[in-house]
């Protein structure tokens, strides 16, 4: 039996990673602190999940007509509503803001809103369809950022823990600077294109911090092995090696899961964008930090190499 | 590594046998599988499909369409009614103390009640009688516990003041009461409706999440549910005039409502006191009479309630009674002579639907406190559908890409992958339907995720036996270390991916949860087809071909 195989790399690998290393952090320093930046400057689109307030998704029987929307919802004096076209024509997203009130009046006057808003898009054009309405209160808003920061620092947390329990301190450290650059970059992602953060947002999130950690982990997994292979060896030798031993996985990982992301972003629907975008953005930064961050990072924090490590 | 056993095999076997089984289901129309029963309606599996599973894979609100509404339950207005009753607890015991205690005052004051003695003398005495009210909080299972359900003390600085409060584990306990009072009467709603499979839970401290699949009305949902539905009955004061406005100024005992349903509003004074409330209801119905033109409501009190509807109406004979639902009058008709059989009917200008939805709410009692919509998501079925096809072509296409790739990478190897990946879906589909999960949107995104990472096990390995493979080693060695040495980088990258799907569950909600669902149920199936299945596919290939290379 023979198969004609693609070999899409090189199978042994040796590519200076550890030299380029000095531009590499600078790298992703410059990229950590233009997210802060953008984040601190511009700020993040929330969607409805974090913001709270009304929204809908309508389908027009003709090519919606955006401006007159715009018109009809803002004549209802519920707050300036934002108009959002998605792929088809024919289909918009509507939103108005939290409505004003205290506590459970604040919520009463968001299902005013919900009635008054659906029955003026009703009224106005004939046909529509009212695909899907959210209408999140002030209090559930609040809660969910505060559980969606709690969540992704936990995880962060967790995977320090179990890295340093499987692993030294010192990959634990490099590993969640890693995972921490990940974070901040993507949230500086959403930050620049503005597209919409909402509760699937951090669910990606998370996952890119699982999948970040997965690739990291792969890498310091070779170089545990290399260490008590290769006593000898300088430390920035190794972790070349190390990097270069696991390239080929890395890339053939980190493409099938992006061709299987990239499926999801095209075909998936309008529902899974903002998701699947932060998935994909994730993978490629990720990957990136196992093997510009999250490596070389060793060399500066330096590994107990008396042989007691396991 | 290489060697199985005739146990390892039948375990494999049994799981791959057991996913099948299990997603089996989902592959055939529900028509095939129950068959209804035409008396109640209910499902029984019919056919094959009494022996083996028959559940198919939960679809969430956001594929099938239907409304997701979170009520808050309002605990300031229980809160306040407690330390009302607390008050007039209070001056009652004073009153009935030997000799009585006189107070200056007894008022609710913030979240306590203050009872000022008339003479400093006396609040020792108060104080005694005033602790007695102080009962051992009863837990959820109703035995009394350890702590107290009221804090009684006396006034560091005002020497007459004594002050009662709630404790935090009486709020507590009430609260808890309070919620489940309220998901039970809601229940009965939904069933009395006939509402086909809503989901009521207790959310949090004091909410309460109601999903109705199928609903794409959420205004009808909320009439149902988020009617207090607190009826009672009020004699009529026809000498006072409540204004155009209702507005008017009315001695003390009496109040002004608002008639339902009139337009312009009409307004008509009653005594504050209600005769009767809708807790001496035992049943109503739906019926006609011969004087109103729609239908009508029936009721029945119970044995109590009709000694005192037979009194009232005997002594009021030509006035007027107003039944008041949550502040509103829907009728206010004339005593026209006793009523002694302990039933009577509404006439409110019903429609069937509203007549309809006053019987279930009557029957199926008040809520112990007002509920409020903090959060609602409502998804049209056809957008349902839409996200599910969508999805099922991501799937698909992502699916096929990644067999190609693999394929294209990897040859023999990568068509083991590919078996092993096809056995992986089954098995995720096998074990959403065994558990009863819900499979939402951001799911069906995690079985993407999946299949994209599901095969990093797999190339973890096949790089693994190519290296051993060009340091010389025999196919069988080269395949031997290969899995041996991917082993503890896989279970070390899929632990950390397993603890963010549990951080997801554990915090996340709905649609979130599913995807941490699929995401923890596809790293588990994930390392057993990677490492486990394709292993095997290896060695069978390896026993039967005798390759002298591994083509890798």
């Amino acid at each position: 039996m023979t198969f004609a195989l693609i070999r899409f790399l090189p199978t042994s690998a040796n590519v200076p990673f550890i030299k380029i290393r000095i531009w590499a952090i600078a790298f992703s320093v410059l990229l950590v602190l233009g997210s802060l930046f953008e984040f601190s400057n511009v700020g993040i689109n929330f969607g409805i999940d974090f913001r709270g307030g009304i929204q809908t998704e309508v389908r027009t029987t003709e090519p919606a007509d955006v401006e007159a929307m715009r018109q009809v919802v803002g004549d209802l004096n519920l707050g300036d509503p934002r108009i959002q076209q998605t792929g088809n024509p024919r289909e918009v997203l509507i939103s108005l803001p939290l409505q004003p009130g205290e506590g459970l009046e604040g919520e009463e006057a968001q299902q005013v809103a919900r009635r008054a808003l659906e029955a003026a898009l009703q009224d106005n054009f004939p046909g529509i369809e009212l695909r899907g309405t959210d209408v999140i209160g002030g209090a559930v808003s609040g809660e969910l950022v505060v559980k969606g920061f709690v969540a992704v620092s936990l995880a962060l947390f967790l995977m320090l823990v179990y890295i340093w329990f499987q692993f030294e301190w010192q990959f634990s450290v490099g590993a969640i600077l890693a995972l921490t650059h990940d974070v901040i970059a993507t949230v500086g992602m959403f930050s620049v294109t503005q597209m919409t953060f909402d509760l699937a947002t951090v669910a990606a999130i998370l996952t890119i911090v699982g999948y970040s950690m997965n690739d990291t982990v792969i890498v310091y997994d070779r170089i545990r092995e290399n260490l008590r292979k290769y006593k000898k060896m300088p430390l920035g030798e190794l972790l070349n090696m190390s990097i270069n031993d696991t390239l080929s996985r890395t890339i053939l990982t980190s493409s099938t899961t992006l061709v299987a992301l990239l499926a999801l972003y095209t075909i998936g629907g309008e529902a899974l964008k903002s998701f699947s975008f932060a998935m994909i953005w994730g993978v490629v930064i990720g990957t990136y930090s196992s093997i510009f961050v999250a490596a070389p990072l060793l060399l500066f924090i330096g590994v107990k190499r008396d042989g007691s490590s396991s | 590594m290489l060697q199985f056993g005739r146990w390892k095999l039948f375990s494999i076997i049994a799981v791959i046998f057991l996913g099948v089984l299990y997603s089996l289901p989902n592959l055939v129309p529900e028509s095939d599988r129950y068959s209804v029963n035409e008396i109640d309606n209910s499902q029984e599996p019919r056919g094959i499909w009494r022996w083996i599973p028959s559940k198919t894979v939960n679809l969430g609100l956001d594929l099938q369409g239907g409304s997701h509404i979170v009520f808050e339950v309002n605990m300031a207005e229980v809160r306040e009614g407690q330390l009302e009753t607390l008050a007039a607890d209070a001056r009652q015991t004073l009153r009935a103390a030997t000799p009585p205690l006189l107070a200056r005052s007894v008022a609710v004051v913030g979240d306590e009640v203050v009872v000022l003695m008339a003479r400093p003398d006396d609040r020792d005495a108060a104080y005694d009688v005033l602790s007695e009210l102080s009962q051992p909080v009863s837990s959820a299972l109703g035995q009394p516990g350890l702590t107290q359900t009221l804090d009684v003390r006396r006034d560091g600085s005002d020497l007459s003041a004594i002050r009662l409060g709630v404790t935090p584990e009486q709020l507590e306990a009430i609260r808890t009461r309070t919620v489940t009072q309220s998901i039970e009467v809601i229940r009965r709603r939904l069933d009395g409706l006939g509402t086909t499979d809503p989901t009521i839970a207790r959310q949090g401290d004091s909410r309460v999440l109601v999903q109705v699949p199928g609903a794409s009305d959420p205004d009808a949902i909320i009439a149902i549910v988020g009617a207090q539905a607190s009826m009672s009955f009020h004699l009529v004061d026809e000498t006072i005039n409540p204004g155009p406005n209702g507005q008017a100024r009315v001695p003390p005992g009496r109040t002004i409502y608002p008639m339902a349903s009139t337009n312009p509003p009409t307004y008509l004074a009653v005594e504050t006191a209600s005769r009767l409330t809708g807790e001496n209801l035992t049943s109503a119905s739906v019926s006609t009479s011969q004087t109103a033109v729609g239908p009508v409501v029936a009721f029945r009190f119970d044995t109590q309630g009709a000694l005192v509807f037979g009194d009232m109406t005997r002594n009021n004979v030509g006035k007027r009674f107003a039944i008041v639902l949550d502040g509103e009058i829907i009728t206010a008709p004339n005593i026209r002579g006793p009523i002694l059989g302990g039933s009577g009917i509404i006439e409110g200008n019903f429609t069937y639907e509203t007549a309809q939805q006053l019987v279930v709410l009557l029957n199926a009692g008040a809520l112990p406190a007002s509920l409020t919509p903090v959060e609602q998501r409502t998804v049209l079925a056809s957008l349902g559908q839409d996200q599910i096809e969508s999805g099922e072509l991501a799937v698909l296409v992502g699916f096929l890409a990644v067999i190609v790739f693999m394929i294209a990478a990897y040859g023999l190897f990568g068509v083991f992958a590919t078996i092993a990946l096809m056995v992986n879906v089954i098995l995720i589909m096998g074990a959403l339907s065994g558990l009863g999960a819900t499979l939402t949107l951001p799911g069906i995104a995690g079985i993407i995720l999946t299949i994209g990472m599901a095969v990093d096990a797999n190339v973890l390995i096949y790089e693994r036996i190519r290296e051993e493979n060009k340091l010389g080693r025999t196919p069988a060695n080269a395949l031997q270390a290969g899995y041996e040495r991917a082993l503890s980088a896989i279970l070390d990258a899929n632990v950390t991916t397993f603890i963010a799907a549990a951080v997801l569950y554990m915090l996340g909600a709905g649609p979130v949860r599913g995807f941490a669902i699929t995401l923890a149920i596809g790293i588990i199936t994930s390392v057993f087809t990677a490492f486990v299945f394709s292993r095997l596919l290896a060695v069978i290939w390896l026993r039967a071909f005798k390759p002298k290379a591994i083509p890798l």
